[in-house]
């Protein structure tokens, strides 16, 4: 029994807390690390554990062999789950039965994997089949009281925006998250990793799919004019150009889309 | 006659004290981890360690190095002669005069202490040791006269009445009290000549043997991986005869001296860190350690004992990552003390247990796991810098004379130039040398340095491994880091052999033996003053002086030596992950070393180690020009001419 500060209300249980993590890879090496983002929702689950909100477990699907799970674990875990999978699988239905095993209250996982598909989607097929919203790019969950949590999402340039989420829901998590802490290496090979036996479905599109190294996307060249080093300064740093856009808040759905739809048109997104 | 009984009864009451004291002093070395010691074989060779290893250094100071042979001499002698005389009561005129002579002898030095400490240098420490030097004349006068009718120059009883007797036996029974109680009690309870009785057996069972009779053991311990706990923690997580050495300290505070991090005001003081793990291995608080303290930390708030964590109470984090592992307090210590292994030892706990490694630490290591080098760059890009050089890569050529070890100066564009430079000179003198290229990963000197002895061993067995793979006679390196773990470290790791029959060298030494063969012919150097900076990886750690010296007056350079220079040289600042923890201070260490460069009146630094380049580069300009050896040669070669 833990003992809770007086701080908390009494009746104040604490809740689950559940974070995905994956394999990740190092942008110059190519070879297995602790993904980015993943790093930074165990960093978050590990922060609120600390202020005795959550209790925290930490799930991976995939092989229980990777060296990488103990540099998680090693961030100061005392035990892992492994859902076992082969290459190739779909971690979706493993995850989906072990969260509702579970019981979870909210599910934390970073924005995109590092690795495979990369398309940023499980979180949001999660949330679909659990029936949770899903709470996209957080920075910071600040409180959770009475099943409500208290969560800035991360916008661009340093921009948060301030949510209540009414628990369950599915948060995936920004890079404006705060960094991993350094991993320990002693704490990460005396913990302990659980293997659950799952589901193994092959993921029978993907396995179809022809995989080639991605190209760099082009970029909007900025052309610069600049007559004096503090020009070019100015352009350097300066904000991206404004004004271009404009924010749709009372408009229909329907017109909501169309404007998204012109605006690929005019892109030359969709052609 | 009072004396009679008196005297060997205080005598006997002092050595069974000592006795007790020492074996309860034993016991908390005890509470250490297991280390293997030829407990015999130490013993025996404790006394020429002490008259030739010990004394060597303490002859850096001549004035303390006499004085000490007459006190301390005079003092084990006196003692001996002491027991047959007054306690055993052997009754001969000859015993008599020689403690007569010892007493004199011991009285002589202990004039030179006393002196000493009149208006004694800062590094030393003041408390129960300014003591001392009235305890040593006490002692030596007192058993004079005690001695006097036993040598027959006085009668007997001193030819007193009775009165006088009693009088003249209280007096003499406190001063003998008080001056032998200093000399054996206070030596195993933990007074200044508690250093006489730890020392010598730190001496008998120093954990680097090697180091005696010329040798040299700088290579670090492997951690033990894969236990409950990594590195050290508690007091009682160093071996034992690691606390028994913090305990033979005399707080002669040479190390602070010469400590970098202390000159430059990080809050690091060699002397008060071993005092600190002696108040750790004794528990108690630091009140009464009475020399300077790490800079701008206050004493008195430090409390330990031998169950509790280090760096909880008694020292701070800061204090440890504020070392460079420059070895200069090692070098400088008269009781041969370990500084850097305990510093490690408590930096791997940090580290590996906590994962609490300051500033840059975490990421640098993260680099180093993933891309085998510090700075995370990619490993495939590790050969770029040599793309216009066409040299051979070992994957190719399987066999060769010389392999080069190009270390993580490939990375970085001020360290090619060094490079690209000892390349020249190479193909000048027509060496067959390879380099591993892509192949090669970093030698693991900052891993292990931070404490991460587990990354540190992955790489030295994976660069073993891919050693193994080619043969070679020689490895040349120019970076005094990846020399030292090849040369010293690697071997603990080495189960194929790789680098049997291999010899390591630095490329100064590679070069200078060129230069004598006559395979390389150098123009005279005319570019004014020249300095040489000796790096600590390559001076205090491989005892390499003479080689950058003996290329640079191949060229016609009269090194203007600095101050501090050869195995006193002053680190850069550069060493044991100091850049990638930065522990803040007044000054920057390689400023300090500038300052001393400028000092000369040189216009030019030679230095041999990319690390010191790039420190000492760093030092805001107007400054002398800083170049690397191997810089200053490729410039002079005459070409075609060998």
């Amino acid at each position: 029994m833990l003992l809770k500060p007086s701080s908390m209300p009494s009746d104040e249980a604490k809740y689950k807390a559940l974070v995905c993590v994956s394999i990740g890879q190092h942008p110059q090496s190519g070879r297995e690390r602790r993904a980015d983002q993943d790093g930074r929702a165990v960093e978050m689950g590990l922060n609120l554990q600390g202020r005795q909100l959550v209790d925290l477990s930490v799930v991976h699907a995939g092989q229980a062999t990777s060296p990488v799970l103990r540099q998680y674990a090693g961030m100061g875990l005392s035990c892992m789950t492994v859902l076992s999978q082969h290459q190739g699988d779909d971690a979706l239905s493993a995850m989906l039965d072990y969260v509702k095993d579970q019981q979870a209250d909210f599910l934390l996982m970073g924005t995109r994997s590092e690795t495979g598909e990369s398309s940023g989607l499980l979180p949001y097929l999660l949330a679909e089949k659990l029936g949770w919203p899903l709470v996209p790019r957080i920075a910071e969950i600040q409180s959770i009281e009475k099943g409500v949590a208290q969560i800035l999402l991360a916008l661009p340039r340093g921009q948060r925006r301030s949510v209540a989420v009414s628990l369950p829901f599915v948060a995936t998590v920004d890079n404006a998250a705060t960094a991993a802490r350094q991993t320990a290496f002693g704490p990460g090979m005396r913990a302990n990793i659980e293997v659950v036996e799952s589901l193994s479905a092959i993921d029978q599109e993907a396995s179809e799919w022809q995989f080639q190294p991605a190209k760099a996307r082009s970029k909007r060249m900025k052309v610069v004019k600049a007559k004096s080093a503090a020009d070019r300064f100015k352009a350097a740093t300066a904000k991206a150009a404004g004004g271009g856009g404009k924010v749709m808040k009372n408009e229909s759905v329907e017109e909501k889309a169309n404007a998204i739809f012109d605006f690929l048109l005019e892109e030359k997104v969709i052609r | 006659m009072i004396l009679d009984w008196l005297l060997p009864t205080l005598i006997a009451t002092l050595i069974l004290l000592a006795g007790i004291g020492a074996i309860r002093r034993a016991n908390l070395w005890r509470a250490g981890q297991a280390e293997k010691v030829d407990i015999l074989a130490g013993l025996m060779a404790m006394p020429k360690r002490y008259l030739h290893d010990l004394h060597h250094v303490v002859e850096r100071d001549k004035y303390m190095s006499r004085t000490h042979v007459a006190t301390g001499g005079g003092f084990v002698l006196a003692m001996v002669l002491v027991v047959l005389v007054h306690l055993l009561e052997i009754n001969s005129q000859i015993l008599a005069w020689l403690l007569l002579a010892a007493l004199v002898m011991m009285f002589c030095g202990a004039v030179f202490v006393f002196k000493r400490r009149l208006n004694p240098p800062s590094r030393l420490s003041k408390g129960p040791w300014m003591r001392l030097p009235k305890s040593l004349l006490t002692f030596s006068l007192t058993f004079f006269i005690l001695t006097l009718p036993a040598a027959g120059i006085l009668p007997d009883s001193f030819g007193l009445g009775e009165m006088g007797q009693i009088l003249l036996g209280l007096v003499f029974g406190v001063l003998v009290l008080l001056s032998l109680g200093e000399m054996l009690f206070g030596m195993t309870w933990g007074g200044p000549m508690k250093h006489a009785f730890a020392g010598a057996l730190h001496l008998a069972f120093h954990r680097r043997p090697e180091r005696f009779g010329g040798g040299r053991s700088t290579g670090l311990k492997p951690a033990d991986l894969g236990g409950d706990s990594h590195g050290v923690a508690k007091p009682e997580d160093f071996k034992w005869n690691q606390l028994l050495g913090f305990d033979a300290c005399v707080q002669c505070g040479r190390c602070e001296a010469m400590c970098p991090a202390f000159a430059a005001g990080q809050p690091l003081n060699p002397k008060k860190l071993i005092q600190d793990m002696v108040v750790g291995l004794a528990g108690g608080t630091d009140e009464k350690y009475a020399g300077s303290a790490y800079p701008n930390v206050e004493v008195g708030k430090a409390v330990g004992s031998p169950t509790q964590v280090i760096t909880e109470g008694l020292v701070s984090a800061d204090t440890l990552w504020s070392c460079t592992t420059c070895r200069a307090c090692v070098e400088e210590c008269p009781m041969m003390i370990e500084h850097v292994d305990a510093i490690v030892d408590m930096r791997r706990f940090l580290t590996l247990e906590k994962g609490d490694t300051p500033n840059k630490g975490a990421e640098i290591l993260e680099n180093i796991i993933a891309t085998d080098n510090p700075n995370g760059y990619a490993p495939g890009s590790r050969t770029h810098w040599a793309a216009d050089q066409n040299l051979s890569v070992m994957k190719d050529v399987k066999k060769v004379d010389v392999l080069f070890w190009v270390s993580d100066g490939a990375f970085d564009m001020r360290s090619q130039r060094i490079l690209r430079a000892f390349v020249k000179l190479l193909k000048a003198a027509k060496v067959d040398v390879a380099i591993l290229g892509d192949e090669e990963r970093d030698s693991g000197d900052v891993a292990r340095r931070l404490g991460d002895d587990a990354t540190f061993q992955s790489l030295a067995k994976r660069n073993l491994a891919t050693l193994s793979q080619y043969e070679f006679n020689t490895i040349v390196t120019t970076d005094p880091h990846a020399f030292h773990c090849l040369r010293n470290e690697y071997q603990d790791f080495d189960e194929q052999g790789a680098l049997q029959e291999v010899e390591v060298l630095h490329h100064t030494t590679f070069l200078n033996r060129l230069m004598e063969q006559g395979k390389l012919s150098v123009a005279e150097f005319m570019g004014g003053k020249v300095t040489y900076h000796d790096p600590c990886y390559l001076g205090r750690y491989n005892g390499e002086y003479e080689s950058p010296r003996a290329l640079l007056s191949g060229l016609g350079i009269e090194v203007a030596e600095m101050e501090r220079s050869g195995y006193r040289s002053r680190c850069c600042g550069g060493g044991g992950g100091a850049p990638i923890t930065d522990i803040p201070g007044e000054r920057r260490i390689a400023d300090m070393r500038m300052e001393e460069v400028v000092a000369t009146g040189a216009e030019l630094v030679a230095v041999g180690c990319q690390q010191c380049t790039a420190m000492l580069e760093g030092v805001v300009e107007p400054r002398p020009q800083v170049r690397d050896i191997a810089e200053i040669m490729a410039d002079q070669l005459v070409e075609g001419a060998a």
